[in-house]
């Protein structure tokens, strides 16, 4: 018997998310935010009046607010937070709060990530007499990552600031602006004093100057704010098939809950994983007609668990999503660039395979690149080539067979996804996709008449890539150009592809940073294969310091096109010759990425040929020459 | 701004869908799951949520009672009434050993006796059958310690509870993976208040025990509760004669270890009134979580306790 609800009454249960510190007073705000609005039993209040720990400076017979939202036993015993509590509070207008009370320690950014996931609104806490510092912009960052839209700011501690007006001011307009910066889509700012109780639940008349809502009346009053879809009724349906329903009568039905948008009887319907289109038949749930039958429902809106059957019989299984048709449709893909928070001990590997668990469907993946590491604090991307527990930052992530994956923006359930390890079974990353990375179901491949092969006899000999790497100032240029000449008055047709030479054009848009250089990498990779491919030996002159890159640019070419060559200059030496001035600049700390310096080199394991950078040049032209042309 | 009111059937429509997505998840992810059925309110919702999460289907996995030959006769009618009325594959666990050395409330404290008799025969009942899987009607509001449990818990091997390796949960995505020697405790009541779990019976017009309604039942006042005299094994102290009072149970267990509340709700309706009205949580008339201190849910978790 559920209900249709109305577009006010949409979310009858509240999600909301607790952050700032034990020091900020969090958890006596939430304790009297619960015992005021009578959702604590009265043999935990009472347990709050006798109770004392250490340090407490509540009266014995007075309740101790911050017990009622005391941790477990471990936890004391051993010092440490484990992990996030949840608690019920229910308004006087029938609401019902969820509270995801999340560890208010700085280095748990992973379980501040997990409390937030499902978070409609978030309160967060400041210390009026302390004023805004790295951990509010810490929260406010998971915040608006996680996708959290409403964000309450509780400026607590008036009482310690002579409940000034100027103060509140001052720490309002600070978090606006920083929040302005990020994708909050709403922030509300109240004094309050958890200690005294202004502005709880309770309206100050300590403060007149604030006319706004108490903390409970804005949790009261709250209302989601509308995707741009969502207000126009256009949200796409998702439905992802958790569980196939056979029961007698050849009863073949799809049970899932709508995660977004909505659907009715005869509305026409795609399995997104095979793209085959359908229509939906019936929507089936248990609830009874009075005549015994089951009853069927016209219509499934978002949050609802139903059971859907189809009008013709389709491949479906348990994983796949099942969309709106049209426009509505989501195209699988293999490649995706995430924002990923790491949860485990062990850091990200490169290249090792990782269950990759969305919603109900789980498919291998690996992480093929980290773009950058976000200071939760500064907003800024640094530079990273793993991630660490509680680090958050920007990847990308390849599944072994395309998926359709939403973005996080749209879909929290479609567009959010777990990596586990695959041994241990736990649960390593939670991934937001921010968009794929590649339809190439859209683009064709054309053959030409006249190929490679054609262009070999014409040409006169083989066509090769060899790929120098090495630290700048390795010699990597001196080496090419040298090599080119001597194959060049062989009548090898050769052309160089250098590093800095393409950042003057092609490759101008790019910085340092390692995503950067690893697009650098991707381009020019591309480029020396369609000039091999055209008949032509391709030297390149890259630092390309990072192995993943070099794979990547290894994996386009067939075995015996691409030659891996190391220049193996030793750091000093380079340092020393620093034929650009770089590495000066460096140590003076103008060129934070600088390979050697700032970045790493990863040293390549099995190259095709290690030249010596401060060796003979003669020796090493000779046996490069002789590598390209296979002798 | 005026906020319109929520009605708590919308309430109550959420908290059925997540306890119906979470049912789905569990059948499909693991390999041989089992419903854990204690034959109180909170295992009557439930069953009633299993049948809907499958319907028009049968509920695909078994159910297993964990018995301490000391439940309420009534509980143990209504249990297998329950049981021919679904055609549940019903399983009974028992600590066997442990009966036959006459363990019982009177025997061995509480802790000991809970030990015994439910966490070991649970362990063992989950041992004998494989079930890498068990759902449970706990929930978070009940008692301090479960405002942090998971909905998906995980146990190590010996199904031990470690509190620092629980999956972080996001989203409706859960991770049901589990390695060699691991198994999942499922709650899909983690977020159903007590008041919930009797609206919900209200609604949906959900068979319970009569015991939770008020009758004049037998009982004598012991430190302090009242324990209804059940059966001839209650072994009365001096100057004690049990006498008919009106009284009905709040929860229901071993019928020793339960405390009844006097009371004159005999019908739902009243029930509901007077639970509405009580500030007291549900567990302050069990005996068994008081014994230890305030931590002894927590710790008897730990061993492999619900």
């Amino acid at each position: 018997m559920a209900i249709t609800l109305s577009a006010a009454q949409l979310t009858p249960v509240l999600h909301l998310v607790t952050c700032g510190s034990v020091d900020d007073g969090k958890s006596t705000l939430i304790g009297r935010l619960l015992a005021e609005t009578g959702s604590v039993p009265l043999d935990t209040l009472d347990y709050a009046r006798r109770t004392r720990r250490g340090g407490s400076t509540v009266p014995v017979g007075e309740i101790d607010y911050s017990l009622l939202t005391d941790g477990l036993e471990a936890e004391r015993e051993q010092g440490i937070t484990i992990d996030v509590a949840y608690r019920h509070m229910n308004l006087p207008n029938g609401r019902r709060v969820l509270v995801a009370d999340s560890p208010g320690h700085e280095q748990y950014t992973r379980n501040m990530a997990v409390a937030a996931s499902n978070g409609d609104v978030a309160i967060l806490m400041v210390d009026a007499a302390r004023g805004v510092r790295a951990q509010t912009h810490r929260h406010l960052t998971i915040c608006a990552l996680m996708g959290v839209k409403t964000i309450i700011v509780a400026v607590n501690k008036m009482d310690l600031v002579s409940y000034e007006h100027a103060t509140y001011e001052e720490i309002s307009g600070s978090v606006r602006a920083a929040a302005a910066r990020l994708d909050v889509a709403e922030i509300i700012t109240i004094p309050v004093s958890a200690f005294s109780g202004d502005n709880i639940t309770v309206a100050s008349t300590n403060m007149p100057w604030y006319q706004g809502p108490t903390l409970l009346g804005a949790l009261e009053e709250w209302e989601p704010v509308p995707s741009e879809a969502a207000a126009n009724g256009t949200e796409p349906f998702r439905f992802p098939v958790q569980f196939i329903v056979r029961a007698d009568g050849n009863f073949r039905g799809y049970a899932g809950t709508v995660v977004s948008g909505s659907v009715a009887r005869g509305d026409s319907i795609v399995i997104a994983d095979s793209g085959r289109p359908a229509v939906v038949d019936r929507i089936v749930t248990y609830d009874l007609h009075t005549d015994g039958h089951i009853k069927d429902l016209d219509r499934a809106e978002w949050g609802q668990a139903v059971t859907i059957t189809l009008d013709r019989e389709v491949d479906v299984t348990r994983g796949d999503v099942i969309t709106g048709a049209d426009g509505d449709s989501l195209e699988p893909a293999d490649r995706f660039a995430v924002d990923m928070v790491w949860l485990g001990e062990e850091p990200l590997a490169h290249g090792r395979s990782y269950l990759l668990i969305s919603g109900s469907r789980s498919v291998p993946a690996t992480v093929t690149n980290v773009r950058h590491k976000t200071d939760v604090v500064t907003g800024h991307h640094d530079a990273a080539r793993i991630l660490e527990m509680n680090d958050i930052g920007r990847v990308e992530v390849a599944t072994d067979k395309p998926v359709p994956l939403d973005t996080y923006a749209m879909c929290r359930d479609t567009g959010g996804f777990l990596l586990v390890d695959r041994v241990t079974a736990d649960t390593v990353a939670a991934g937001m996709v921010v968009h794929s990375m590649r339809r190439s179901a859209n683009v064709k491949y054309h053959d030409y008449a006249v190929d490679h092969e054609a262009r070999k006899l014409l040409m006169g000999h083989d066509a090769k890539v060899v790929w120098l790497t090495g630290l700048s100032g390795a010699g990597k240029s001196t080496i090419a150009d040298a090599t080119v000449r001597k194959l060049h008055s062989l009548g090898v047709h050769t052309y160089v592809l250098d590093g800095d030479n393409v950042r003057h054009g092609l490759n101008k848009d790019l910085g340092f940073t390692p995503e950067d250089r690893a697009e650098n990498v991707r381009r020019v990779a591309e480029v020396s294969k369609l000039m091999r491919d055209s008949g032509v030996v391709v030297l390149v002159a890259l630092v390309s310091p990072f192995t993943a890159d070099r794979r990547a640019a290894k994996e386009l070419f067939e075995p015996g096109e691409f030659l891996e060559v190391f220049v193996d200059t030793p750091l000093a030496v380079a340092q020393e010759r620093d034929p650009k001035g770089l590495y000066a600049k460096a140590a003076a700390g103008k060129l934070p990425n600088m390979t050697g310096v700032g970045q790493d080199y990863e040293i390549p394991v099995h190259p095709d040929l290690v030249l010596a950078g401060n060796g003979d040049l003669d020796a090493s032209v000779d046996s490069l020459v002789k590598a390209i042309l296979g002798e | 701004m005026t906020s319109s009111t929520v009605p708590y059937d919308a309430v109550l429509d959420e908290l059925e869908a997540e306890a119906i997505h979470i049912y789905r998840e569990t059948a499909a992810a693991f390999r041989n799951p089992v419903l854990l059925y204690s034959i109180g309110k909170d295992s009557s919702v439930l069953l009633h949520l299993a049948q809907k999460a499958f319907a028009p289907a049968t509920i695909p996995f078994p159910v297993m009672h964990i018995d301490t030959t000391w439940k309420f006769r009534e509980m143990i009618e209504f249990r297998d009434r329950r049981a021919t009325e679904l055609n549940l594959d019903l399983r009974i666990a028992q600590n066997l050993s442990a009966i036959a050395e006459g363990v019982s409330p009177f025997t061995h404290g509480t802790h000991e006796y809970t030990r015994l008799m439910k966490t070991v025969a649970l362990r063992e009942g989950l041992d004998r059958y494989g079930f890498d899987a068990a759902v449970g009607g706990a929930r978070r509001d009940e008692e301090r310690s479960r405002a942090k449990e998971r909905i998906f818990s995980l146990r190590e091997p010996g199904h031990q509870w470690d509190p620092r390796k629980q999956r972080p949960e996001f989203w409706r995505t859960a991770n049901t993976q589990l390695a060699p020697g691991q198994s999942m405790r499922v709650f899909p009541l983690s977020n159903w208040t007590e008041l919930d779990v009797w609206k919900y019976i209200e609604r949906e017009s959900i068979p319970i025990p009569d015991l939770y309604f008020a009758k004049p039942r037998p009982v004598v006042e012991r430190d302090g509760a009242l324990i209804m005299v059940d059966d001839e094994r209650f072994p009365l102290r001096d100057g004690e004669t049990p006498e008919l009072r009106m009284v009905r149970f709040r929860t229901l267990g071993c019928y020793p270890l339960t405390g009844a509340v006097e009371s004159k709700a005999d019908t739902m309706k009243d029930l509901i009134r007077e639970m509405s009205g009580s500030k007291y949580s549900e567990r302050s008339g069990r005996l068994i979580d008081g014994e230890g201190g305030s931590e002894s849910m927590e710790g008897k978790k730990k061993e492999g306790y619900f």
